[in-house]
């Protein structure tokens, strides 16, 4: 039960890491696309500006949390993964100094250099993750000592190369729906335009995605054990046709919480499916690991229990109340090198 | 070189790196908290100026600490997979606490700080840098925390069945003393380099007579305070001392190059270990018993020398020896220097030879934090948790050639970014303040 609790939780962090950083990986990936003036480029960066930080400690809180309560299942993703992961890590480090150094220097040439690697990094981010779920939601070849019989080609699969794909449309759709929020004239008119371009694409991966899932993974098995489960998936994709109506009636906080319900739901989708596994294997069923085999002590699930329910709304507040204070579009104030 | 020995070096390189970013954050935060609060009390706008000159400087340090904690994060995983596995029930805990406390406060009120100097009145926005420093010095304990766990395991038990360590008191783990005198060192000495980095770019400018009056208040706020801290780390070293004997006497006996047990032991200040022949080559100017004093509080306590433990069960004696010797006598001037500083404050001129010394000394507190966690990792060897897990048993099933690639990657990326962020810093601290807004 405490594992399952546990479970749920770790999904939790996965998507909601998803939610909120998925906008501005989204951003920097269209930054060179629809960012023609200086201007728009700084707004951009602005309307990710006090956010990413924020958004990204999910990812270390999803990270630490797999730590704490599954250490096995952390010890053997981080480790089977460990060059993905690590082009990742500079991914990210990257992009965190390119929104620090870019206009710390006034040279033409330092600025657009920091825009080159802002883009590459955020794409690779995207890719990176998408490619990294897909090959979850499927198995990766770890034997029963948790040691990695794969290579990075092998996890280039056609699987995972789909999932990178769907991963980076709903990112760049992601972005370019915070950039409505958080812009005005042409920069927001180019914003919605891309929403526009990216949404058939978007829908032709899900179902190219969905379609290789049933395929080549097991996630179906767990949603025809218990039917009720099928009410996630139905909810993902109410979602993501709620986000298409709210777009076009112009209620776009509403489409952009509900396309973030969507990535949440997606995540939740997949992971449900290889419940109670965590990190299965493709080599031996008998080496998943699993919720059971993989998790730390009861103690600690309940300690660490204790420490979420306690932290995580609290952080949820302050972060809502940030979110608010910075939610109106950017102004030309705004955008001023201070 | 094997997995083992690259990912030793690995983990080393990247924790020094985000050594060198972590204790200016740590440090700085507070000093400008201070900074902003005189403002808010006095609404004076040259401590407004102050706020923002040492925040700019603050901020362009504060990001390649964050991003090189990530890296720290990960690389338990991806180098140290059976480490991981074997204690993560306890260690990785404390990491995850780590996160939802302390980073998300850190970086959201960063944020809210950095961009909401408009949109919240001043006593507000003042309380959000008090929580980035809150955030910053709490992720700090959990850290260290975690750290004295290897040093010094304590409220776990092995499970058999499981084959790791299981939590069997948390209230043993969080109030591990060993730990806890690690963290008053570790943040004092940060606190300490924040203070000596305030009156270092401080002394540059007062040496060129630029912005004068600005510096003067920045070297007056500094000044007491790098003295006190200077003090403290110290003094809590000598606690962290005397705990290093209690629980990890072959650290102890590297530290002071002890190669015999005995008694009454001396402190000798001049000496030079000759590791192949296991004695000392010099040892001069002895301190009768003091060496005994300092690990024991008595001078007739016993010293366990390194003789005593099998050679495998040593650390390295060199490294920890050379590291604890010249950061101690950093230590020293760091507390002469600050009292020079601290006596000259409202001088009518100070004296250059301070100045410039002061300069000239911004790099060595980071010198002496980075020697300190020399002494603490490499005396620890040849244990991962002290007593319970060897080095070589932590790390993960990896071929060698793909820690190799990532080693020279992680080198290559860190020296470009650490040589840009000083660079950075030192034109945007040589620049000075910006004329009074508004």
């Amino acid at each position: 039960m405490l594992e399952t609790i546990w479970f749920i939780l770790w999904m939790l962090l996965w998507a909601v890491y998803f939610a909120l950083d998925g906008f501005d990986l989204g951003l920097g990936t269209l930054l060179p696309f629809i960012g023609h003036s200086e201007e728009d480029r700084r707004a951009i960066y602005q309307a990710a500006g006090p956010f990413w930080d924020g958004n990204e400690v999910w990812l270390i809180a999803a990270g630490g949390v797999t730590f704490a309560a599954f250490p096995k299942a952390y010890a053997v993703m981080f480790s089977a993964l460990y060059t993905p992961l690590l082009m990742l890590l500079f991914a990210l480090i990257l992009r965190a100094v390119s929104f620090e150094f870019r206009d710390k220097i006034l040279s033409e040439v330092w600025v657009s250099l920091w825009d080159t690697i802002h883009f590459i990094v955020n794409l690779v981010a995207c890719i990176l993750l998408g490619c990294a779920f897909a090959n979850l939601f499927m198995g990766i070849p770890i034997d029963a000592q948790g040691v990695f019989h794969g290579s990075l080609g092998g996890l280039l699969n056609v699987y995972g190369i789909t999932g990178a794909l769907f991963f980076t449309s709903f990112f760049i759709l992601h972005g370019a729906l915070w950039l409505i929020l958080k812009s005005e004239g042409s920069l927001q008119i180019r914003a919605i335009a891309s929403c526009n371009f990216i949404w058939p694409i978007e829908i032709l991966l899900l179902l190219l995605f969905i379609w290789m899932t049933l395929a080549r993974t097991n996630i179906l098995q767990n949603y025809l054990d218990t039917p009720a489960l099928f009410i996630v998936p139905i909810l993902t994709i109410a979602a993501l046709m709620a986000t298409k109506a709210f777009l076009s009636a112009g209620q776009l906080w509403k489409a952009f919480g509900s396309h973030a319900l969507f990535i949440l739901g997606i995540t939740f989708t997949g992971l449900v499916g290889i419940y109670p596994g965590m990190i299965l294997s493709s080599l031996d069923p008998q080496a998943t690991i699993t919720i059971f085999n993989g998790a730390s002590s009861a103690l600690t699930l309940k300690i660490m229990l204790g420490v979420v329910i306690v932290m995580v709304p609290i952080v949820i507040g302050y972060q809502v109340w940030m979110y608010r204070l910075f939610a109106k579009p950017l102004t030309h104030e705004d955008l001023e090198l201070h | 070189m094997d997995v083992v020995m690259l990912s030793r070096l690995q983990f080393a390189a990247t924790v020094f790196f985000h050594f060198i970013f972590v204790p200016l954050t740590l440090g700085l935060s507070v000093l400008v908290a201070f900074m902003e609060t005189r403002y808010c009390q006095t609404q004076d706008p040259v401590w407004k100026q102050h706020t923002k000159f040492w925040g700019r400087l603050f901020l362009i340090n504060f990001t390649l600490g964050v991003v090189t904690g990530i890296t720290l994060e990960f690389q338990f995983g991806t180098n140290w997979s059976r480490y991981s596995e074997y204690v993560g029930d306890i260690f990785g805990s404390l990491l995850a606490i780590e996160a939802t406390v302390a980073f998300f406060l850190e970086s959201t009120f960063l944020a809210i700080w950095v961009f909401g100097w408009k949109k919240l009145s001043s006593k507000a926005h003042c309380a959000c840098i008090w929580l980035v420093t809150l955030g910053g010095n709490i992720s700090a304990l959990w850290i260290i925390l975690a750290n004295g766990f290897m040093q010094h395991p304590v409220g776990y038990t092995i499970s058999e069945t499981a084959k790791r360590a299981e939590l069997s008191s948390f209230a043993e783990v969080f109030g591990n003393g060993f730990a806890w005198w690690m963290y008053g060192h570790t943040v004092l000495g940060a606190w300490t380099l924040g203070g000596f980095f305030v009156l270092g770019v401080s002394a540059w400018h007062l040496l060129r007579n630029h912005q004068t009056e600005f510096f003067r208040r920045s070297f007056k706020l500094a000044a007491p305070w790098t003295l006190i801290m200077a003090i403290l780390v110290a003094a809590t070293g000598d606690f962290n001392g005397k705990d290093v004997a209690e629980h990890q006497p072959a650290k102890l006996a590297a530290m002071e190059a002890q190669w015999e047990t005995e008694r009454n032991v001396p402190f000798n200040l001049l000496v030079i270990p000759n590791v192949q022949e296991e004695r000392n080559k010099v040892e001069a100017i002895a301190i009768p018993g003091l060496m005994s004093f300092i690990a024991y509080g008595s001078s007739d306590a016993e010293i366990n020398g390194l003789k005593d433990f099998p050679k495998e069960d040593r650390p390295p004696v060199a490294a920890t020896f050379w590291s604890f010797r010249l950061m101690v006598g950093l230590g020293m001037l760091f507390i002469l220097l600050g009292l020079w500083a601290f006596l000259a404050r409202n001088k009518e001129t100070i004296n250059p030879k301070l100045l410039k010394g002061l300069v000239h000394n911004i790099p060595l507190p980071y010198l002496a934090l980075g020697l300190g966690w020399a002494v603490a990792e490499i005396g620890r060897q040849p244990w991962l948790v002290y007593g319970l897990m060897r080095t070589q048993d932590g790390v993960s099933p990896l071929a060698a050639s793909q820690v190799s690639v990532s080693f020279i990657a992680f080198i290559v990326l860190y020296t470009i970014l650490g040589v840009l962020d000083i660079y950075l810093l030192r034109k945007y601290a040589i620049k000075g303040p910006d004329s009074e807004e508004e």
